[in-house]
């Protein structure tokens, strides 16, 4: 076999190689990926024991907490409706009423959603603040 | 005011800075460039030659490469150089 | 000062323009004279941003709140550290921040090159400033740094905590150095595609340049995670965050380009891989660049949705097309000079690993855009966890780890079975009683992996420690020089080889390190009031006592906790959470100093053996009612001054704030004089600290390699081949 058949044949392998590698690579992630979903969605679809990726807002006035357990209210960004999750682990610190977070859940018993261990992100605010300082009143500095 | 004035100096300066090389210099393309990026060209892969043969004795030494294989390698590197020099002394003898 | 700074702007960005045209001009139509004015146009955007950005230091440092930026970013309660740095943690000031970074580091790299590749970089030197007046334009159209507030507030909004950290004064600007430095080789690149002149002069100068952006996106990836593990609440420095994996992804290709360069400088061959891999690398950086600023993908880093988004997308399908296009326009030029001689052969080890690479490249870019593909195909957005990227990431690593050890006793062009049995024989005994005395310790046998990898990490030391040896010992016969002058001797004559052997033994003292803290790390979540201890790793963790303060900064609720083994005093760790004061007057007068942000000063004791990790989260519900009353309290004497007297408001409005200041101290303090059980997450993590060891380790190997031999030495060497080859000629043209 001349050796330019040969190194032509060594770049079919590989390239094949290549494609075959990539395309169990795409197959797995589009079976381990979560998908995301608002609360609406998972009041109206979520099928007991299959893990989902909640995403909103959480809810002023939801949030409790206390024996190691979070307790907080999530809205959907577009209906009026809201789920309410457990969840154990690690809450990162930007974690607060207001702001966005996503978390692993699974449905519960009603409308509880449980939280999966150490899975919630949170969004880091562009402007950190809460509300604008009122000018004028309120006081002049921190202390 | 003084931000206007400074803003002024800025100007001034960028200007001064960028417009030296336009101000009574020849203009127009260099007649010998293609010769002196040849040159250069060349030049940089005599020394890269010259780092391989070095590296190749490194090689040999630290028992990389045994003393027959070195010896050959050696040998085919060497011929490379001597063609690299070959091609500069050319293009340095049509520069006149 | 704000229009000064306006006004810089709109120059820098015509400046940036000018080099664009007289950079092109010079090079086709005009001649030298316009191609040293296109550079020192780059020299003079250099001074101008220079000058811009110091205007928006000046303003942070003084807390000018006429700033907007300064005024949304920064208070003055920020320590005066933290005020410089908060210039860059805005969205304004780090695009100007990248694109003066990208001014001087242009500057630099024009002005080492003038003398040289003088076709090619009048070329670079307009896509550069093409990069510059993108930014620019961003500035001045889109998020302008200069903008300034018609009511001046008193008080800015202050900085975020989590980035009050001493990393975050480094990792942003060696990012963008890092980024700002791999344009710099595009940028070479398509001059050389341009013109035609891919050759030995292009490769020099170009390597340099993609060797000191590897090295600065490196120190700042690998700060990054540092501030992770010691800021962050979690413990965990990596987290395949999508901003985190941005950073990574220029860096694995810029890896691959490094090595595979070395092929193209000795046998011709790999030209059109090289040419793509050093595009697809300043693709990537700016990729990574829009990935933080636009918040397409959520991540802690997520600035929100911009306005940016669009712009960057244009850029990167200019980018991606234009060098898809430059290479198919010109791979004639780009046709191999040779053949690979050997499947057996540090090429071919060199092609395997480029190879590993980019599949680990591919494997973080999927899994970082999956989100947006995942929508595009089946509408719901899916993200893939850790759990994912590990499974591709791991195999990967140990092979090209491997590799590492395998490639340098590999002799270039051909490998002999005598060379092997030199080469291999005691690295590889290394790696095997390495592994055997591993799975005789009790509790590896749960990890085999981990055993094995560090098998793999054994062979590349040991086979680093060979080379450094026998390099020693042939210098030696030749120099009779004593051991250590010899091989200080040797390692500085041949920088480059033994800069690239320490950097893959850091490399892989690094992922060891990574390999053994997560297989053998031991975690647990307590809630501990103080006295109580609890047993993690055989470790036990007393909480001795409860801690707080009020400053003007923030509040702090802390913990004192003693470590000790067997009875054996270890460590004592403190760690606390600081509560910053909110804006929002609603939360109450009290209340707002308990309700704005928070963030975790973490407790750690590091160690070469384990560290021993801590956080805590005093939970601080149990003061809700005592705050509200406060609240109650202070609003009704509020009110009883403002309807009382108008002359004794302020004073009796100032006797008030002490009188509350004094409250919320109190308050605080209630978490030491009667505290409630406090939530603990405990971490014990072996050979954690070796992580960052060994990225010391990689990066001082980097800047060995990059470090230039003197001119003088250099001409010295090359004389005497010089000579030798010389007399050679004579002889065969005889």
């Amino acid at each position: 076999m001349n050796p330019s058949r040969k190194r032509r044949i060594r770049l079919v392998v590989a390239l094949t190689a290549a494609l075959l590698a990539a395309s169990a690579l795409i197959y797995t992630s589009f079976s381990a990926g979560s998908d995301e979903q608002t609360a609406g969605q998972l009041l109206d679809g979520a099928v007991a024991g299959k893990t989902y990726t909640l995403a909103g807002t959480v809810k002023d006035g939801s949030v409790r907490r206390g024996d190691g357990v979070l307790w907080f209210s999530v809205r959907d960004p577009h209906r009026p409706v809201s789920v309410r999750v457990r969840y154990t682990g690690l809450v990162p610190d930007p974690f607060r009423e207001g702001r966005g977070v996503m978390v692993k859940v699974q449905r519960g018993q009603g409308d509880v959603f449980m939280g999966e261990k150490d899975t919630m992100v949170t969004k880091c605010p562009s402007k950190f603040q809460v509300a604008p300082p009122r000018p004028g009143g309120g006081p002049a500095s921190a202390t | 005011m003084i931000e206007l004035l400074v803003v002024f100096l800025v100007v001034l300066a960028v200007v001064a800075v960028v417009g030296a090389p336009l101000r009574g210099r020849a203009r127009g393309i260099d007649p010998d460039a293609e010769l002196h990026a040849e040159l250069a060209d060349l030049e940089a892969a005599k020394e890269a030659k010259y780092q391989e043969i070095r590296d190749a004795e490194l090689d040999q030494r630290t028992g990389k490469l045994s003393e027959e294989d070195h010896r050959a390698l050696d040998a085919e590197l060497r011929v490379e150089a001597i063609a690299l020099l070959k091609r500069i002394d050319a293009v340095r003898a049509r520069s006149g | 000062m704000a229009t000064v700074g306006r006004a810089l702007l709109i120059v820098a960005f015509a400046v940036a323009l000018y080099g664009v045209a007289a950079s092109l001009y010079g090079a086709f139509a005009g001649g030298r004279a316009w191609v040293d004015s296109g550079r020192r146009a780059v020299y003079a955007l250099a001074g101008v941003l220079t000058l811009a950005f110091a205007i928006m230091e000046i303003a942070f440092l003084r807390s000018d709140f006429s700033f907007n930026v300064v005024a949304t970013h920064s208070s003055t309660t920020t320590p005066t550290f933290y005020k410089a740095t908060a210039a860059w943690s805005s969205q304004e000031g780090s695009l100007l921040l990248w694109v003066w970074l990208l001014s001087l580091w242009s500057s630099l790299a024009l002005a080492v090159t003038r003398r040289r590749v003088r076709e090619v970089a009048p070329v670079a030197t307009a896509v550069l400033m093409t990069f510059a007046s993108f930014f620019l334009m961003l500035t001045l159209f889109f998020a302008q740094p200069f903008e300034t507030l018609a009511a001046v507030p008193q008080e800015g909004t202050g900085l975020n905590p989590l980035l009050r950290h001493p990393a975050m004064m480094f990792h942003p600007p060696m990012l963008y150095s890092g980024y700002t430095l791999f344009s710099i080789p595009f940028a070479f690149a398509i001059g050389a595609l341009v013109t035609r002149r891919l050759n030995a002069e292009w490769i020099v100068s170009t390597r340099r340049f993609a060797l000191a952006a590897w090295l600065c996106l490196g120190v700042g990836i690998v700060l990054g995670a540092r501030w992770s593990y010691t800021e962050l609440g979690w413990g965990g420095y990596w987290a395949w965050d999508p901003v985190e994996n941005a950073s990574l992804l220029p860096w694995l290709t810029g890896t691959a380009f490094i090595h595979s360069i070395m092929i193209q400088e000795r046998r011709g061959m790999l030209k059109v891989w090289n040419a793509s891999l050093v595009l697809a690398t300043g693709t990537l950086a700016i990729l990574g660049t829009f990935l933080v600023r636009s918040g397409i993908l959520d991540s802690i880093h997520a600035f929100g949705a911009s306005t940016l988004g669009i712009p960057f997308l244009i850029l990167i399908g200019a980018m991606v097309l234009g060098s898809v296009g430059l290479v198919v326009w010109r791979r004639a030029d780009l046709a191999s000079e040779h053949r690979l001689d050997s499947l057996l052969s540090r090429e071919a080890v060199f092609l395997l690993q480029n190879v590993l690479l980019v599949a680990l490249a591919f494997v973080v870019w999927w899994g970082t855009f999956f989100p947006l593909i995942s929508e595009a195909v089946t509408g719901t957005r899916a993200s893939v966890g850790p759990p994912w990227f590990d499974k591709y990431i791991v195999p990967l690593a140990f092979a090209i780890v491997a590799l590492s050890g395998i490639g340098p006793l590999v002799p270039w062009r051909r490998l002999t079975l005598a060379s092997v049995r030199r080469g291999f024989l005691l690295p590889a005994l290394a790696a095997l009683v390495t592994v055997l005395v591993l799975l005789a310790v009790p509790g590896a046998w749960a990890e085999p992996k981990a055993a094995l990898f560090a098998g793999v990490v054994a062979f590349v030391l040991a086979s680093v420690a060979q080379e450094l040896w026998r390099g020693m010992r042939a210098r030696q016969a030749s120099a009779r020089e004593p051991a250590p002058v010899a091989l200080a001797g040797v390692v500085r004559r041949n920088r480059r080889r033994y800069g690239g052997y320490v950097v893959h033994a850091g490399f892989a003292i690094l992922l060891l390190g990574v390999a053994i803290s997560s297989s053998f790390q031991h975690a647990r979540d307590v809630s501990l009031k103080p006295g109580q201890s609890a047993r993690v790793d055989g470790f036990d963790i007393r909480y001795v006592r409860a801690t707080s303060h009020a400053g003007a900064e923030k509040i702090s609720l802390g913990a004192v906790l003693e470590v000790t083994k067997g009875g054996r005093h270890v460590a004592t760790l403190r760690t606390t959470r600081g509560f910053y004061p909110s804006q929002d007057i609603s939360q109450g007068i009290v209340g707002r100093f308990f309700g704005g942000e928070s963030e975790s000063e973490v407790g750690l004791r590091a160690g070469l053996g384990r560290d021993i990790w801590t956080v805590i989260n005093p939970n601080i519900t149990p003061l809700v009612p005592i705050i509200e009353r406060g609240n109650r309290t202070f609003r009704r004497a509020m009110v009883g001054i403002m309807s009382g007297p108008a002359a004794d408001r302020q004073q009796a409005a100032a006797q008030l704030f002490a009188l509350r200041d004094a409250a919320v101290t109190a308050v605080a303090r209630r978490f030491v004089t009667s505290p409630w059980p406090a939530d603990f997450r405990f971490i014990v993590s072996p050979l954690a600290t070796w992580i960052w060891i060994g990225a010391i380790v990689t990066f001082l190997g980097g800047l060995l390699a990059l470090w230039p031999a003197p001119a003088a030495a250099r001409r010295r060497v090359s004389a005497g081949y010089a000579a030798r080859v010389a007399r050679e000629l004579a002889r065969t043209t005889q």
